[in-house]
């Protein structure tokens, strides 16, 4: 796991949520807030693995968490599930292809409210669902669909931008004979 | 099938979750405080950009702006101190009868400028937080108004620095009214079409013998004890009969914009 995308992956996780608090001109837009943490989870678990997926659940839930409504804890469970079944079939997903990233962040992005929602109906609160949360869900899938592609897009170029550069060949061939014996 | 790797770290999480959610109410507010203190820096910083920002503006404008503005604040001004007096008279005037009939004084609500530093990350929440907390004396359950004076919700959660204000229209916040012009009483609730719309929540509870029309004016009705008696809600937008017109209830369309809300007051006896 290379240490400076973990930074990058949790600072990430730590602005989304205060920009999701912060900043309402999405909700004021489109009359819903997008949800960018499980598009991040899945880019956590595709490039990654298990180990920064979870860290990436547990905190941006718990960050979350704090700064919302929601109980304490309760938006950990469905970032962690999906990190947990994308990171398992991560082999068979073409994870470099920008439309199946699109496809895997919108699916996230939808399943993760449909299960804190439930979870949050089986305690004492009462969450406002209608007719109209249906248009808050798509908006929520289309958003963490199209930022997926972008957290790859980001990533990558700030790990260029933070990595030593590839030093290469100073002679040009990359086939170069080496001669051994007397000549 | 999952890995033995997947199972350990879906067992322990699902008992870390556990561990979270049966947390007694004081212990889970303890670590929530601590959690959402990580990002009281950020909500300095946004509010102090906010306010240079304001200041920068300030200072852009021309002069004969300025001083079309004050000309236009000092009318208002003579004018309001003019309607101050006249006020003062009638809650004087007020205080004697009350005096006289032997009933208890009202004493006035003490006003608390705060700032919305955000909202509910969730969608299905209708919340937003302020930047003031117990070290401003703020307590759970006060009642929290718009600039204007219009009613916007009460106090759900106090922080240190930080409060959350649970806003009309969430299944949290349901405050009693009564119509000004036909003294009916009403329970405000949700807007049965969901959490898109927040200009308009449901008036329940009304009596079927209750002549209500658009356009009349809702307050609140002081009985429960957290909101006081007249802070205007809203107005009327339409009626309807519920169980076999046994019952009416109406939409009222809220006087404040709860989604352009960027400065609160919050009250207290």
């Amino acid at each position: 796991m290379n240490r400076l995308n973990v930074i990058f992956t949790l600072c990430a996780a730590y602005g989304i949520v205060f920009l999701q608090t912060s900043v309402n001109w999405p909700r004021a837009l489109l009359g819903a807030q997008p949800d960018l943490l499980p598009s991040l989870v899945v880019y956590a678990a595709l490039t990654s693995g298990l180990g920064l997926s979870t860290t990436i659940s547990i905190c941006g839930g718990l960050w979350m968490d704090s700064l919302s409504r929601n109980p304490l804890g309760i938006s950990i469970l469905p970032l962690f599930l999906a990190g947990v079944i994308i990171e398992r079939y991560r082999g068979l997903i073409l994870r470099d292809q920008t439309y199946a990233q699109f496809v895997i962040g919108a699916c996230a992005s939808a399943a993760a409210p449909v299960i804190t929602l439930i979870l949050i109906l089986n305690t004492s609160l009462e969450p406002m669902v209608g007719w109209t949360s249906l248009w808050q869900w798509g908006v929520m899938a289309l958003a963490g669909g199209f930022m997926t592609p972008a957290w790859f897009w980001l990533f990558a170029w700030l790990l260029r931008g933070f990595s030593y550069e590839t030093i290469q060949d100073p002679t040009g061939h990359s086939n170069r004979q080496i001669k051994r014996g007397r000549s | 099938m999952l890995k033995r790797s997947h199972y350990i770290a879906m067992v322990l999480v699902a008992l870390f979750v556990l561990a979270l959610l049966s947390q007694s109410d004081w212990v889970a507010h303890g670590i929530r405080r601590l959690v959402g203190g990580l990002y009281l820096p950020f909500f300095g910083l946004a509010n102090s950009t906010r306010s240079i920002a304001d200041s920068a503006s300030t200072a852009l404008m021309s002069r004969p702006d300025l001083v079309k503005e004050l000309l236009a604040l000092r009318d208002e001004n003579q004018r309001l101190k003019l309607e101050a007096r006249q006020w003062d008279e009638a809650v004087k005037e007020n205080n004697r009868l009350r005096e006289a009939l032997s009933l208890p004084q009202q004493a006035p609500w003490k006003l608390r400028s705060a700032v919305v530093v955000g909202r509910d990350p969730a969608n299905w929440w209708r919340t937003i937080r302020i930047n003031r907390g117990s070290r401003d004396g703020i307590t759970n359950n006060l009642p929290v108004l718009s600039p204007q004076g219009f009613l916007v919700g009460r106090i759900s959660e106090t922080g240190y620095t930080h409060s959350q204000v649970v806003l009309l229209g969430d299944p949290d916040c349901r405050v009693s009214v009564l119509v000004e012009s036909t003294r009916d009483h009403g329970v405000i609730a949700p807007s049965g079409g969901g959490p898109v719309d927040d200009s308009v929540v449901e008036l329940k509870f009304l009596s079927g013998s209750s002549e209500l029309t658009p356009g009349l004016w809702v307050r609140t009705s002081g009985l429960g004890g957290i909101f006081p008696k007249g802070i205007l809600v809203g107005q009327v937008a339409d009626v309807r009969r519920v169980q076999y017109g046994l019952h009416l209830e109406a939409r009222v369309k809220l006087a404040a914009r709860l989604s352009a809300l960027e400065e609160v007051w919050v009250a207290w006896p």
